[in-house]
Order: C-alpha cells, then sequence, then structure tokens
C-alpha cells in the first residue's frame, strides 16, 4: 500500500524530472507524451484509491515512509495520510492536471519553451500530490512552498516580457507573507503540542482549550486562536484573500493553462484545503471562526465587484475566482467544512472550464484578450460556446447545475450561523449572487453574443480550435452539469466526511441546513423560497439588458456615477497602497541602511574610524618619547612626587 | 635618644638630594650614574635602621643584595657608557636621542 | 645631647655636605672622590646600627670596586664638561622647589604619620658575647636565603658577560675560525664546474 500511494506523486515528479533535464533531447511529441503518461498514471491511481478508500471502508492510512531527521523529540518526516478528503483532492487535482496537460499541446503549439512548460506543470501537479496526502506539517508547508515556486515560475513563463516579471514576483513575495503566518503557525503548534504530526496537533488541541500566551506587553491572547489565525494567515497568501489578494489578477500574465490549473482549481484551493484538514484545531476557536469569515465576506464580495468592470477576460475570471473563493472561505468561517470542499470541487471544474475556454476564444483571436473587441463568436466556436454555457450557468448557480449546489448550500449555512459577523456575511454572500451573475453574463454576451466589434481579418481567422483544445473542454463540461446532482447528499450530508472533518456541535449549521433537505431535487423547488435564485436571474436580465439590448446604458451609468467607476478600476487603491508603502518604504530602507547604516556607520565609523582612531593616539603618543633621557627621569620624579602627594592626604 | 625618624630622615634627605642631582646633571651621564648610586645607599640607610628597630636581619640581607645589585649595574653602566663613547664621542644626553618617536 | 647623638649629627652632616658636593660638583673626578667620601660617612652610621659588616662591605665593595671604577672611567674619557654644565642654573629654582617639596613630604610622613617613637622603642646594645653581625648574617644567607643568595651569584656572573660582550673590541688581523660561516658554506662556493668539450685524438 505504501508503494502504491508514493507512486501517485512520484510519476509526475519522474515525468517533470526528465521533461526537464532532456527535454531537448527526447523532442516535443516525447515530453509532452511522458509528462501525459505521468499524471494519467498517477489519476488512474487516484481511481483505484478512490474505490479503495470511498468504497471499499478502508481505514484511513497514515504511514511514514522515510525519516529525514529526529531533533529531541521532534520527527521530521515523509508521510502520507490517505483518507476521503485527500482522495477527493486527489482525483480533482489529477483529473484538472490531466485535462490541462492535453489543453497545452494545442495552447503552447508555437511557443519555444514547450518542455520547459510541461516539466512546470507536471511538478505542479507532484507538489500539489505531495500537499494534499501530507501527514504532517513540514511536509505540508513544503508542497506549500513548492506549489509556490512553481507558481512563480509559471506565472514568470514568458520571462522576456516585463509586467509577467513584475507579477511573478508580486505572486512570490505576496505569498512569502502568507508563508511567514503560516510558519509562524506552524512554530506554534510545535511549541504547543510537540510534533509535527497532524494526529498528534490533532489529539493535543483539545487539550489547549483556555490556555493563553503572552506575545507583547502583558496582555494575554488565546493559545489556539493564535494558532489558527496565524495558520489561516498562510491560506489568506495562497488562496488570495483580502489583503492578500493582490497577486491574483496580476498572475493572469502566465498562460492560460496555468490559469486554469493553479489559479482556479489547485493552488488556490490548498489554503481551503488545509483549513478543512485542521477543522479539529480550527474548531476549537470562535475568535479564529469569525475572522476567516469576515475576510471570506469581504473578498466574495468586493473583489465580485470589481470583476463587473474589467476588460480583459481572463481578468473577469480571474475576479470571479476570488470571489468564488471567497465564498469557501465564508463557508469555513461557518464550520460547514463540507460545503466548502463541495464547492472547491465544484468549482475547480466549472472554473478550469471557463478558463481554458476563455484560452480556446483567446487563440481564435490571435491572442487578443480584451472583451471589448470580441462579439458575435457564437457561430463561429460552437463546442466552446456550449462549454462556457455550461460553465457560466454552474458559475451563477442555476439549478441542476453543480455549482447552484454548492453555492446554496453555503448560502443556507451562513444563514443558519449564529457565530459573531454571520449576519454580515450573509448579505455578503447574497449580494455576490447578483454580482456573480452579473459579471458572468457580462463576459459571455460581450464574447460570444452581438455584433462582432473585432476587425475582418481576425473575424475571418476565428475558428474552432482544434480537438486537443475542445476534447478537455467537454470533458471539464460534464463534471461541472452533473457531480453536483450526483454526489451532493454524499458528501455534504453524509458520511463522506465523516472522520475527517471534525465540527463542534454548536458550530454545525450543516446538519441544521441537513433538516431541512430532502434530496438534491426536492432543493431545486426549496431555493425557490429563497432569494439566490432570483438575484441569480436578475443578474442575467440585467446584463442582457445592458449588453445586449440598450449597450448604451452603461456609459450612461459611468458618466454618472463615475468616481465609483474609478474606485473599481484602482481596485479599491490596495495595489497603489501595497506599492507606495511596502515597496517604496522597502527601497527606502535598504537605501538608508546601505548608506548610512553600512557606508557611513561600519565602514566610515567602526571600520576606518577605529584606524584613524588609533593613528591619532599614537601620534599624540609619539611625542612624549622624546628620546632624551632626562625627560623620562623627569616624568619618574614627578610620578614619585604624585605618589608621594597621595600618602600625604590619604 | 636616636629614634628610627632619624635615620629615616637622613635616607629621605639623601634621597631628595639625588633627585635634585638628576635634575639638575641632567646632561651629564657620568653624574647621572652617580646620582643613581646616591639613591641606592639611601634606601640602603633605611633598610639597615629598620633591621636595627624591629630586630629582624632581613634587611640587612636585603641590603647585601641590593649591593649585589647596584655593583653589577654599575659595571654594566659604565660599560654601556664605554662604548657609547667610543660611538658618539659624546656623554651629553641631548646628544643620544636615536630612539626618538 | 648624648655621645652617640653627636656622632651621629656630625657624620649625618658630612654625608649631607658631601652628597651636595657631588651634585654640584664641576669637575666629575671631584664628584666622584665626593661620592667616596659620601660613603665613607654612610659606612659609620651603619656601625651605629650595629651593622658591622654590612658597614665595612660598604667600604670595599662599594668604594673599593664601584667608585674606582667610576674614576677609571670619569679619568678614562676626555670629556668636554662646559656644555654639560649649562642649564645648571636656569633650572636651579625649579629643582631646589622639587626637592624640597619632596623632602617635606617625606618628613612629614615619616615622623607625623607613620614610624612615630612609641611604636618603634629604641632597642638594647648588643652585647660582646652574644652573637656578632657578621655571624647573624651568616647564618641567616645560608639557611634562610640561599636560594636568593645563588640568584645574586647569577646577576654577577651575567654582569660580567655583558660588560664584556658590550665592549670587547677585536683586532683586524687576528685569525680565527667561524663555525657557523662553515657549516653556511655551499657547493657553489667551493665548486666550479668548467664545460669542456671532448678532444679529438689526433
Amino acid at each position: 500500500m505504501k508503494l502504491f500511494y508514493t507512486l501517485i506523486p512520484l510519476a509526475p515528479l519522474l515525468a517533470a524530472i526528465v521533461t526537464g533535464f532532456f527535454g531537448r533531447r527526447i523532442g516535443r511529441v516525447n515530453s509532452h507524451r511522458v509528462t501525459i503518461a505521468g499524471v494519467a498514471f498517477s489519476l488512474a491511481l487516484s481511481v483505484i484509491a478512490f474505490f479503495h478508500v470511498v468504497i471499499g471502508n478502508a481505514p484511513t492510512f497514515n504511514e511514514n515512509i522515510y525519516t529525514w531527521l529526529v531533533s529531541g523529540n521532534i520527527r521530521f518526516e515523509i508521510g502520507f495520510m490517505v483518507d476521503n478528503l485527500t482522495v477527493m483532492m486527489l482525483l480533482v487535482v489529477n483529473f484538472v492536471s490531466l485535462m490541462v496537460h492535453i489543453y497545452t499541446i494545442g495552447y503552447m503549439h508555437d511557443d519555444d519553451g514547450y518542455q520547459r512548460f510541461f516539466c512546470y506543470i507536471s511538478l505542479f501537479t507532484f507538489s500539489m500530490l505531495m500537499l494534499v496526502m501530507s501527514n504532517n506539517f513540514l511536509q505540508l508547508f513544503f508542497g506549500w512552498e513548492a506549489v509556490g515556486t512553481v507558481s512563480y515560475l509559471l506565472i514568470g513563463f514568458y520571462y522576456k516580457k516585463e509586467t509577467a516579471i513584475f507579477a511573478n514576483m508580486k505572486a512570490f513575495l505576496v505569498n512569502r507573507v502568507g508563508d511567514f503566518g503560516f510558519v509562524l503557525g506552524i512554530a506554534g503548534i510545535v511549541m504547543y503540542t510537540n510534533s509535527l504530526a497532524y494526529t498528534d496537533a490533532f489529539a493535543a488541541a483539545p487539550g489547549l482549550v483556555g490556555a493563553t500566551m503572552n506575545i507583547v506587553g502583558s496582555a494575554e491572547w488565546d493559545v489556539l486562536t493564535v494558532l489558527c489565525i496565524l495558520l489561516f494567515i498562510g491560506a489568506m497568501g495562497k488562496s488570495a484573500q483580502a489583503p492578500l489578494h493582490v497577486w491574483l489578477p496580476d498572475s493572469m500574465e502566465g498562460p492560460t493553462p496555468i490559469s486554469a490549473l493553479i489559479h482556479a482549481a489547485t493552488m488556490v484551493t490548498a489554503g481551503i484545503f488545509m483549513v478543512s484538514r485542521m477543522s479539529p484545531i480550527f474548531e476549537l476557536s470562535e475568535t479564529a471562526l469569525s475572522f476567516i469569515l469576515i475576510i471570506g465576506a469581504f473578498t466574495a464580495f468586493f473583489m465580485g465587484l470589481i470583476g463587473m468592470v474589467q476588460n480583459d477576460i481572463k481578468r473577469v475570471v480571474a475576479y470571479s475566482t476570488l470571489s468564488q473563493l471567497g465564498y469557501m472561505t465564508v463557508a469555513l468561517g461557518v464550520s460547514a467544512y463540507s460545503a466548502a470542499m463541495f464547492h472547491l470541487m465544484t468549482h475547480a471544474f466549472f472554473k478550469a472550464l471557463l478558463f481554458l475556454a476563455a484560452g480556446s476564444v483567446i487563440i481564435a483571436m490571435h491572442h487578443e484578450q480584451d472583451i471589448r473587441k470580441m462579439g458575435g463568436l457564437r457561430k463561429k466556436m460552437p463546442i466552446t460556446y456550449w462549454t462556457s454555457l455550461i460553465g457560466s450557468l454552474a458559475l451563477i448557480g442555476f439549478p441542476l447545475f453543480s455549482g447552484f449546489y454548492s453555492k446554496d448550500i453555503i448560502i443556507e449555512a451562513v444563514h443558519a450561523s449564529t457565530i459573531p459577523g454571520a449576519h454580515i456575511a450573509y448579505w455578503a454572500v447574497v449580494g455576490g449572487v447578483f454580482v456573480t451573475a452579473f459579471y458572468s453574463f457580462r463576459l459571455f454576451f460581450l464574447v460570444f453574443h452581438g455584433k462582432p466589434r473585432m476587425d475582418e481579418h481576425t473575424l475571418e481567422h476565428a475558428v474552432e480550435s482544434p480537438k486537443v483544445v475542445t476534447i478537455p473542454l467537454i470533458l471539464l463540461a460534464i463534471p461541472s452539469l452533473l457531480i453536483g446532482f450526483f454526489t451532493v447528499t454524499a458528501v455534504v450530508f453524509g458520511d463522506y466526511f465523516k472522520d475527517v472533518i471534525y465540527v463542534a456541535s454548536e458550530h454545525d449549521v450543516l446538519a441544521k441546513v441537513g433538516e431541512a433537505y430532502h434530496g438534491p431535487i426536492a432543493f431545486v423547488s426549496h431555493a425557490f423560497h429563497g432569494p439566490a435564485v432570483y438575484l441569480a436571474l436578475a443578474g442575467v436580465l440585467t446584463a442582457f439588458v445592458f449588453y445586449i439590448l440598450a449597450p448604451s446604458i452603461p456609459a450612461f451609468l459611468d458618466s454618472k456615477l463615475g468616481f465609483l467607476r474609478r474606485i473599481l478600476d484602482n481596485k479599491y487603491g490596495f495595489d497603489d497602497f501595497n506599492q507606495a508603502v511596502f515597496a517604496r518604504g522597502s527601497v527606502g530602507l535598504g537605501r538608508q541602511l546601505w548608506q548610512k547604516g553600512d557606508m557611513a556607520l561600519i565602514d566610515g565609523a567602526l571600520v576606518n574610524g577605529t584606524a584613524k582612531g588609533v593613528g591619532l593616539l599614537a601620534g599624540a603618543s609619539r611625542l612624549v618619547q622624546s628620546g632624551m633621557l632626562f625627560h623620562y627621569a623627569f616624568a619618574m620624579i614627578l610620578g614619585l612626587l604624585a605618589m608621594l602627594t597621595w600618602f600625604l592626604l590619604y | 635618644m636616636i629614634t628610627l625618624s632619624h635615620y629615616l630622615a637622613l635616607g629621605a634627605l639623601l634621597f631628595c638630594l639625588s633627585v635634585v642631582g638628576i635634575f639638575l646633571n641632567r646632561k651629564n651621564v657620568i653624574i647621572l650614574l652617580m646620582c643613581i648610586e646616591l639613591m641606592l645607599l639611601s634606601v640602603n640607610i633605611n633598610f639597615v635602621a629598620f633591621s636595627h628597630f624591629l630586630d629582624d636581619g632581613a634587611g640587612q640581607i636585603f641590603v647585601f643584595f641590593i649591593l649585589t645589585v647596584a655593583a653589577a649595574e654599575a659595571a654594566i653602566g659604565l660599560a654601556i657608557l664605554v662604548v657609547l663613547f667610543r660611538n658618539r664621542q659624546t656623554i651629553n644626553v641631548v646628544d643620544l636621542d636615536a630612539l626618538k618617536g | 645631647m648624648t655621645f652617640e647623638l653627636f656622632i651621629f649629627y656630625a657624620f649625618a652632616t658630612i654625608t649631607v655636605v658631601a652628597a651636595t658636593s657631588v651634585i654640584t660638583a664641576r669637575n666629575p673626578v671631584h664628584a666622584a672622590m665626593f661620592l667616596v667620601l659620601t660613603f665613607f660617612t654612610s659606612a659609620g652610621i651603619w656601625l651605629l646600627l650595629e651593622a658591622e659588616f654590612l658597614a665595612i662591605t660598604l667600604v670595599l665593595v662599594y668604594v673599593g670596586a664601584v667608585m674606582v671604577l667610576f674614576l677609571f672611567v670619569v679619568m678614562m674619557l676626555d670629556v668636554n664638561v662646559e656644555p654639560l654644565r649649562e642649564g645648571f642654573v636656569k633650572y636651579l629654582p625649579v629643582g631646589l622647589l622639587v626637592g624640597v617639596v619632596m623632602f617635606a613630604e617625606m618628613v612629614f610622613l615619616i615622623t607625623q604619620r607613620y614610624f612615630k617613637a612609641d611604636q618603634y622603642p629604641v632597642p638594647e646594645r648588643a652585647t660582646a658575647d652574644q652573637l656578632s653581625n657578621t655571624e647573624t648574617l651568616g647564618r641567616l644567607l645560608y639557611d634562610d636565603y640561599l636560594f636568593q643568595f645563588e640568584i645574586a651569584a647569577i646577576i654577577l656572573l651575567v654582569a660580567i658577560v655583558a660588560a664584556i660582550a658590550l665592549t670587547m673590541r677585536r683586532r683586524p688581523d687576528t685569525k680565527y675560525q667561524s663555525p657557523s660561516r662553515q657549516v653556511e658554506v655551499t657547493k657553489e662556493d667551493r665548486l666550479r664546474v668548467v664545460q669542456m668539450p671532448a678532444e679529438k685524438r689526433s
């Protein structure tokens, strides 16, 4: 069994190594064959694991395959924990990764860095698999950092482009800030539970309830709250919650396949996965849960608003991702971990689909990404059109589509929650439904409907993309449509996460929601009692009116509500603030340290200064050495006199 | 009665005279050496006086050794003086400032 | 005024006057002779202190050897004395001041502060049937202070060696071997290899 699980992350790693080092020698076709074989193999093993663990009800596999070092009583090991949660993530990651691998054959066809790209996405798959299969904090952190590094490499894939370099540095540095909190959280876990393994931490956590620590001054802080918030800061960085969200829109500088893989389906969900995995710890601190809830609610609503005014096709989907991650975070905050994981899964499928469809459009438009220059592509790219429609409907929560189940359950759960901040969060997520519907269908209508706004030449050349591009689209559309309906009962309200996710009884909102739940079909009719469906419909209609029927309305609103538009265009000033305060501040600090600290103080005063001081002192002292004997004798006599006077006086 | 203080005062007087001698004859190396001998003499008087008044022979033993050392020092000092004179043709201390810093 | 006190004052006065003449004499030979006088009278004072052996030793060693040596050197070196005396009058006031101050301080300390008469009573004179000073010194020197005695001997040896090493001159035409130079020799200093082509037999 150990070997079996070891092979799951190992296959993509080997493929990445082969492609990375020997890519030139084995050529393009072999590179993609090797990597696709690796990921497909890993996917097959994941399916077998699914049958073994979920269907066959195997006990949780928690074993270490290698001990790296032992320090005191803390062991640094590589190990795997495979239970229902892991298996769900394995399937999602491997499936989306495989789709992206196949898609890349078409998308990166003309690129010079073909082999390099495949190497990186295989490497990324390996890192993500290590992260989700980990059974201790160290390996989790390794996977965490590894996915961040590969994300950096991939965002800056077009390394000769200046905006790409800026974006990949931004992503890495913002992630670093989150990772700093994460490391502090892990250090706290080690400090209080004396171990890096999950099982030890979970077992020791209830014993820490009520314990306090003294960080600054004399204020006592609750240990569990501090640890949970620190761990969540790591999740904020990785899953792009405000204010550490600023890197995600810029990460669209990378090629579209990775936007689909990393920044929609997998890496950004690592934070959500981590919090779900740590549910036994998070459940013990209501303050931390409220914190998570507020942050998520803010992100969910306000990032959606920015998405409404974006003109780059990928940016719209990026802000949509931010908003949906906010939804998942909100679900975590109200202790509806199963709902958050469920939304993670459905979102992975339909968001990857939307990104890949956007990529398909970009290929057809010869790498034009401005939606104001598109339109009328419905007839030209039918497969892309229909798969995009399915994805968009899933996103807005159209009944029966997978997104409907996941989003509405979250809304219901927030409604049923009583922890501080739940009320505001409810309004945020409900408002977000309208916003989501509006920007999704704004995008859809502007790209596929209406009169073509591009030039004649591009219009002629806009054809459906090759099969390697469209087949992944179709394969992703299927679960976007169906997976919600078929798995919601088992996953969210059933026993799927029974021994994996722990929810304290006073926080168990899903139980309350489950009381009113009578199956997926009944849920549809139940939904018509709530505001969500109507708001979604209203959003679609508004988009229809604004962009198909009366295109002058948006311009009119712009002129009247210009300042609101400017705030949204400025992304609430987060970027400007970061540039002015942190970026310029760091450079300024560096300059001060260089000029004053290094050059003036250390070189000038300490190094050269002491030399000069010694020289001055020596120059003064040498005047005493006159070489004349009686001067010395006289000095001795004076000394004697002084000593006598001393005796006299004392 | 001759008390200890008398002898000590005599020693002190000789010492001060030798100090003044050094001060005044700063240029003549031979007189300097003689003043040093005077200093040693004054110290010896002190030692012998104490040895007598404290009834301890150690003082006189020490004088013995001081005599030895003084003799050795005078010999070497004069040897140096002779060599100096051979090389410089002068015993003027002012001219002997090769060690000036 | 007992006779002892009178003797003491007499000798003390002579000592002081002689010492003053040492430092003010123009002629170094005169200065040396006055120093001899100082030593002699100090020996007399030591006799008062019942240190007979030391008194005689002072005369024998110091006067007999050290001062003779001084006189040798003074008379051997043909010194131009005049330039040496310049500054004598110029520095006289300061010198006297320093000396007087020092003396006053010392006397104050000696008589008033530290060595009062009541703490140091005058001991009785030794009688003829007790050990003489010589014998006492001998016993102490060879019983208690033997190590220091040996060291003193070594100091004298070192002084001899140093004095000789400093002043010895060599004659330029004496022949002698230098073992260190002999060992330093290299092949190149003694041997020269010359290439000669082979000559045909004619």
